[in-house]
């Protein structure tokens, strides 16, 4: 098992750091002041080359030999799969490495068991190499290592240097992560866009991706290019996004207000931990909270008026986004209102203004650009909420401007084409990449403007 | 401008400032004052409501489902109904079903039969069965055996799935003509007729009435058995002669004195509710007996998923949120705890490192759903790792929360005071001593909380989750990082889904216990940065 | 002698010693911020049409003093104030009292200025704006106009009256605070170091200005620098940990001051 080269690895790395630690004592006799680096440090040292690289060489493995394997077996199958389209093959595979290593099978044949077999020898055959290839590793890390400890060794510098590329490689990390996000978008939406011309895409205004789904075989050809308009899923996200901010933006604008100017302090000791236990709530409760809810009551009260409300209109996904909202829009306008500076603020209590007057004609104009960027943020926010309008708002793309009318959003369409088992390459399921890409896209474009202004808003007092 | 100001009797300046011109500006403007600050405080008042509601819902909703109903039966485990030898794929299912049946001898038909065994959950063998393989000394014997009800059953003794209505004794003589089958009643007096008009009846005619399936059931009990009627006419010399469908055999078909017979009105229509009038009084009859009993819903807490909402629980979802947990700390901890080291302390004002902070206050903004189609896109189609498993669940989130732990760890390390970093480096130090040795373990506490609502801000993700498949619906309690599994947001997410009334309450619960567990993150986290929190 | 009124024997002695008549007057002045007490009994007059000076050492409750005088006190949650502050023989800490009309008669000008981030012109209107003082637009301008021109800023801004205020020197951006000061038509200017953070002919420009407005205003200036206060004021009082030393004609204090603090503040052996 990997688990246990793991711990033997972990083991012989604590063994190194004593050996190394008594050797380099050994070195000097036991007078330590004569070694350049600390015993602990050559121990370290020691440690480090042993298992370090061996521990890196199990990560690789570990991330890579699933797919490895997976293709071994397509490839030694590839008779019995000939006939059967990406998803079924991906099922196959699925429920070979059920059999083979338990877990949930869909249903088992011959032909699965068989490959279930394979895929239990080639395991077995890669465990073993890694075995091998991960004691080798740390011996030939060791030995080398071994050889250098000597007093006037730095191993002070070698083991810093390494816990330097270590950290610079976790900061790293987020980079790749952008990284990862851009290329897998942009990889599988050009793959979307070869199938259906990114103009029909963004300007289009039928959208039904789910009658494109004829079942397995269909042919790549056979895409309707005209069912991939994705304007009405912008026009409702966009619905939605104004019902939300026409909540939040005043009342988290006025509680900001509020809580910084007016309240006293045991009001503001209860608002405050009010304000940040909405922010913590999940989004799932919130969807949970508008279907169950909200949406009944909006529906109630239209019939009482004699409207005809949808059961999932777009007023009750955004009334509720807005609510999710609030306490986003309210903590970043504090931090915007109370970087106005006290000055301004005596100026205007100096000539005589009263509080409502310096907050409407002196605080919040000085504050209007930080107050714009919040505003931003929160529309980004909106806009990539997923969970309330998955639950609360429809599945039909309706272009229409009327709140009471069930609209979908381009989070709520991701979330239908992806979720459940469908085959990768349909251009189904690209699409919600390429809705992906867009969402990403707009969202990043409001987040950089937002920060931008904010931060030339902070220059302007500091 | 001192011209303005003129002297009035009594030697007391006036100016522009003080006179009524100015006072009656005054008085608006601070009518205007007291409105902005009525603005702003039902703005708090509002999200403080919005709060109170939505908590509101969620606990009135998930209180019933902390309870459930269960039914005491005597259950004839001897060896002449089960033998100990073929335990294997035995009916204990029909064990129950049988002691069911003893209690309703009346009931006989093929359908009323099977509407009797639904009142039981369809589970309910299997916990038998579960229990005998614990306690092999139940055979051989009757048992007093408690037995979960079906949702509906349990739900109506909540009383939340009809309008029970009460008993009222009747004020005049009732006679059967029968006590089985379709009857006829006749009602000493007419009130019954205007009774039945005021609750749905369909008027025939000479003033003869229908009870529909859409009007509310009325049910005479009387002589031991109950009665529901299904038509009125009205009778000689002012009585009423009422049709009527006998649900429980009456004891004989004497006739009934005033008050001796009683009325029991349910208003809501028997098409428009779950549960049938039959089940309805079947249920009384055994809450009368005493056979039911209220019970802490241990099948909630301690159970996997399941399709029906009587059999379902959350510890199947909750096991799967935290292993995902684990392996999202395991990852995001160290590494964002290192990366915002290396930014604050080590990393040169260049290029990369602007970038790089950029992209981080950028990464933390993307939506989350976007993470997902990362995972789906790398992790599980490049990479070809297992769908719905923990591991991958959790680099996702990981990825996710990392630029919140890389945000608040830089804060609490800039705010260590540089003078403790020069205090070792003009020790000689180096800088990496210095900041594993000094600056980290002051930032730690600062660091934790971040974690921690990192973490809580996590837990409660459900979008990202969806993408990697943790939607499935799994029945076993994931045993490692590689099974499928579910998590608990996403056990929300579907079970709100689900059309059983059941599953609504068990939805409400779910989300009381995810609240809980962020409720105790929180805690934890503002307790940390109460205790270790340092003012320089 | 004959009975008389409070103010009356007041206005007796002012006319006997030819002084001005009394504007303000702070009798037992106590503040505390919080535990710590800031002020300690003050009693200080100001003289109408004169320059009050308040000097001392920092921290000495000459600032907090003049923040009583229009209740800019009232603005820190903490801060107490008790005693009698009066304007024209009315209680300013009286219930009935309005702190919005008392701050319009009591106009305060800050240490560092403080321009709104808006127009040169909006900065001075803003005042009247509020206040309703000006029934037209014309009005209004002629407000701003005559505020500016007090100020002796007109001249140097009048091109650019639509330009922002934060983009002047410093010197005139004190100058703008003070025409925004003045354009309420306050009857007292209260003034905290107002030259402070000014360069010194930046200073020069402001305590002209201070010397004309005297004509037609109340003012009463902190400050820490002796000579400015021997400059423009016609009298000084001298704050020491929160207690009032002395007070008295400008000149009677800088050449022959009655209390040892005042002379070693004044001849810089402390502060």
């Amino acid at each position: 098992m990997v688990g246990y080269l793991v711990l033997l690895l972990l083991a012989l790395a604590a063994a190194a750091w004593w050996l190394g630690r008594s050797r380099a004592v050994a070195s000097v006799n036991g007078e330590v002041a004569r070694l350049h680096s600390l015993p602990g440090q050559h121990g370290m040292f020691l440690a480090l080359f042993t298992a370090g690289p061996a521990l890196l060489a199990v990560i690789i493995w570990a991330m890579a030999t699933p797919g490895i394997e997976s293709s071994i077996i397509a490839n030694r199958f590839a008779a019995e799969l000939s006939g059967m389209g990406v998803p079924q093959v991906e099922a196959f595979i699925r429920d070979a490495r059920a059999i083979a290593f338990g877990g949930v099978v869909g249903f088992t044949d011959a032909t699965k068991e068989a490959a279930a077999a394979a895929y239990r020898s080639i395991h077995a055959t890669s465990l073993w190499i890694i075995w091998i290839v991960a004691l080798a590793l740390a011996a030939a890390g060791f030995f080398w290592a071994y050889g250098r400890i000597a007093p006037a060794y730095r191993a002070r510098h070698v083991v810093e240097r390494i816990l330097r590329a270590f950290l610079i490689l976790c900061s790293v990390v987020a980079i790749l992560t952008t990284i990862g996000i851009v290329l897998s978008l942009i990889f599988e939406s050009l793959r979307f866009f070869q199938q259906v011309p990114f103009y029909k895409f963004l300007f289009g205004t039928h959208w039904s991706p789910q009658s494109a789904f004829t079942g397995a075989g269909t042919e790549a050809g056979a895409v309707n290019e005209d069912i991939f308009g994705a304007v009405p899923l912008f026009a409702g996200t966009l619905l939605i996004t104004f019902i939300a901010m026409l909540v939040a933006a005043p009342i988290g604008l006025m509680a900001a207000i509020y809580l910084s100017d007016y309240a006293s302090k045991s009001v503001r000791a209860v608002a405050k931990p009010v304000l940040e236990i909405l922010a913590g709530i999940p989004t799932v409760v919130y969807g949970f909270f508008a279907a169950l809810t909200v949406a009944p009551f909006f529906r109630g009260m239209g019939e009482s008026l004699g409207l005809d409300v949808a059961s999932e209109s777009a007023l009750a996904a955004g009334v509720v986004m807005g609510i999710m909202i609030i306490p986003f829009v309210s903590s970043l306008s504090d931090d915007v209102i109370n970087a106005v500076p006290q000055s301004l603020r005596d100026g205007s209590a100096g000539l005589g203004a009263t509080k409502s007057e310096t907050i409407r004609k002196v605080v919040l104009p000085a504050a209007l650009p930080g107050i714009v960027s919040a505003m931003l943020l929160a529309v980004s926010r909106a806009i990539g909420e997923t969970m309330i309008v998955v639950m609360a708002a429809g599945l039909a793309a309706n272009l229409t401007a009327n709140p009471l009318e069930a609209v979908t959003t381009v989070t709520v369409q991701i979330v239908t084409l992806l979720v459940g088992d469908q085959e990768f390459d349909s251009a189904k399921t690209l699409a919600a990449f390429a809705l992906g890409l867009v969402l990403f896209c707009i969202t990043l474009a409001l987040n950089i403007v937002a920060l931008r202004v904010v931060q030339k808003y902070r220059e302007q007092y500091d | 401008m001192t011209d303005a100001i003129s002297t009035l009797g009594g030697g007391r300046p006036v100016s522009i400032h003080t006179d009524d011109a100015a006072k009656a500006r005054l008085k608006t403007r601070y009518a205007a004052e007291m409105r902005f600050k009525w603005l702003g405080a039902g703005a708090v008042a509002l999200a403080g409501f919005f709060l109170v509601l939505l908590l509101s819902t969620v606990v009135t909703q998930a209180w019933p489902a902390l309870r459930m109903n269960y039914l005491m039966l005597p259950l004839d485990l001897s060896a002449a109904k089960v033998d100990p030898a073929k335990l294997d794929g035995f009916d204990f299912q029909g064990v129950i079903n049988d002691a069911l049946a003893a209690e309703f001898p009346d009931v006989t038909s093929r359908q009323d039969r099977r509407l009797l065994r639904g009142l039981i959950s369809t589970g309910a063998g299997t916990f038998l069965r579960k229990d005998i393989a614990e306690d092999p000394g139940m055979l051989g014997t009757t048992v007093d055996y408690a037995v979960p009800l079906d949702d509906f059953a349990d739900l109506y003794l909540k009383g939340l799935l009809a309008d029970v209505g009460t008993d009222e004794a009747i004020a005049t003589t009732v006679t059967p003509s029968g006590t089985t089958g379709d009857i006829e009643l006749t009602f000493g007096d007419d009130a019954m007729l205007a009774l039945a008009r005021g609750h749905g009846a369909t008027e025939g005619e000479n003033g003869a009435l229908t009870l529909t399936s859409g009007a509310a059931s009325l049910l005479v009990a009387l002589n031991g058995g109950t009665v529901k009627l299904t038509a009125l006419a009205p009778g000689d010399g002012g009585t009423v002669v009422a049709k009527g469908l006998v649900i429980e055999a009456l004891d004989s078909n004497a006739p009934a004195a005033t008050g001796q017979a009683a009325l029991r009105v349910i208003d809501t229509p028997e098409s428009s509710r779950k549960i049938s009038d039959k089940e309805i009084v079947w249920l009384d009859r055994l809450q009368s007996e005493g056979l039911t009993e209220s019970r802490f819903n241990s099948i909630f807490f301690f159970t996997g998923a399941s399709r029906e909402p009587e059999l379902a629980g959350v510890w199947g979802a909750v096991v799967g949120s935290f292993l995902t947990m684990i392996v999202t700390l395991a990852i995001a901890f160290p590494i964002g705890v290192s990366a915002a080291i290396y930014l604050e302390e080590f990393a040169p004002k260049n290029r990369l490192t602007t970038i790089i902070e950029v992209n981080i206050n950028n990464l933390a903004a993307v939506p989350s759903i976007v993470f997902g189609l990362l995972g789906l896109a790398v992790f599980l189609n490049f990479f070809g790792l297992p769908r719905s498993a923990p591991v991958v669940g959790g680099m996702v989130l990981a990825l996710m929360t990392l630029p919140i732990i890389i945000i608040a760890s830089r804060a609490s390390l800039r705010a260590v005071p540089p003078s403790i970093r020069e205090a070792a480096l003009g020790i000689g130090a180096s800088k990496v001593q210095t900041v594993f040795h000094h600056v980290l373990p002051l930032a730690m506490p600062g660091i934790m909380t971040g974690t921690i609502l990192g973490m809580a801000h996590a837990l409660g993700e459900t979008a990202p989750l969806l993408m990697i498949g943790m939607v499935a619906f799994i029945v076993d309690i994931p045993g490692g990082f590689t099974d499928p599994a579910t998590i608990l947001p996403v056990q929300i997410f579907m079970w709100a889904d689900f059309p059983e009334p059941g599953f609504q309450q068990k939805t409400s619960a779910a989300i009381l216990i995810l609240l809980a567990f962020l409720v105790i993150m929180n805690a934890i986290a503002v307790i940390l940065r109460k205790r270790f929190e340092r003012r320089w | 002698m004959n009975i008389m009124t409070e103010a009356g024997v007041e206005q007796k002695l002012a006319q006997r010693t030819n002084e001005p008549p009394i504007k303000m007057k702070g009798e037992k002045v106590n503040v505390h911020y919080g535990e710590k007490r800031a002020l300690f009994d003050v009693d200080l007059d100001v003289r109408e049409n004169q320059v009050t000076a308040l000097i001392g050492p920092s921290g000495c409750g000459k600032s907090t003093f003049l923040r009583c005088l229009n209740r800019m006190n009232d603005t820190i949650d903490i801060a107490r104030v008790s005693g009698k502050i009066t304007l024209d023989g009315e209680d300013v800490y009286d219930p009935k009292i309005d702190v919005v009309e008392l701050r319009a008669r009591v106009g305060m000008v800050f240490q560092k200025p403080n321009p709104f981030p808006k127009s040169i012109y909006e900065n001075v209107a803003y005042g009247p704006r509020i206040h309703g003082l000006a029934k037209s637009k014309a009005d209004l301008d002629g407000i701003v106009e005559s505020s500016l021109k007090k100020a002796g800023l007109f001249n140097e801004v009048k091109d650019r009256l639509l330009e922002s205020g934060t983009g002047l020197s410093g010197g005139q951006q004190q100058r703008l605070c003070i025409a925004r000061a003045i354009a309420v038509s306050p009857e007292v200017i209260l003034m905290d170091e107002p030259c402070s953070a000014l360069d010194p002919i930046a200073t020069a420009r402001v305590e002209e200005l201070i010397d004309e407005l005297r004509e037609n205003y109340t003012i009463v200036i902190v400050t820490h620098s002796m000579q400015q206060a021997a400059r423009v004021s016609q009298r000084t009082a001298m704050f020491h940990l929160g207690y009032l030393v002395e007070e008295g004609a400008t000149e009677k204090m800088f050449t022959n001051p009655d209390d040892k603090r005042t002379q070693d503040y004044i001849t810089g052996r402390f502060g």
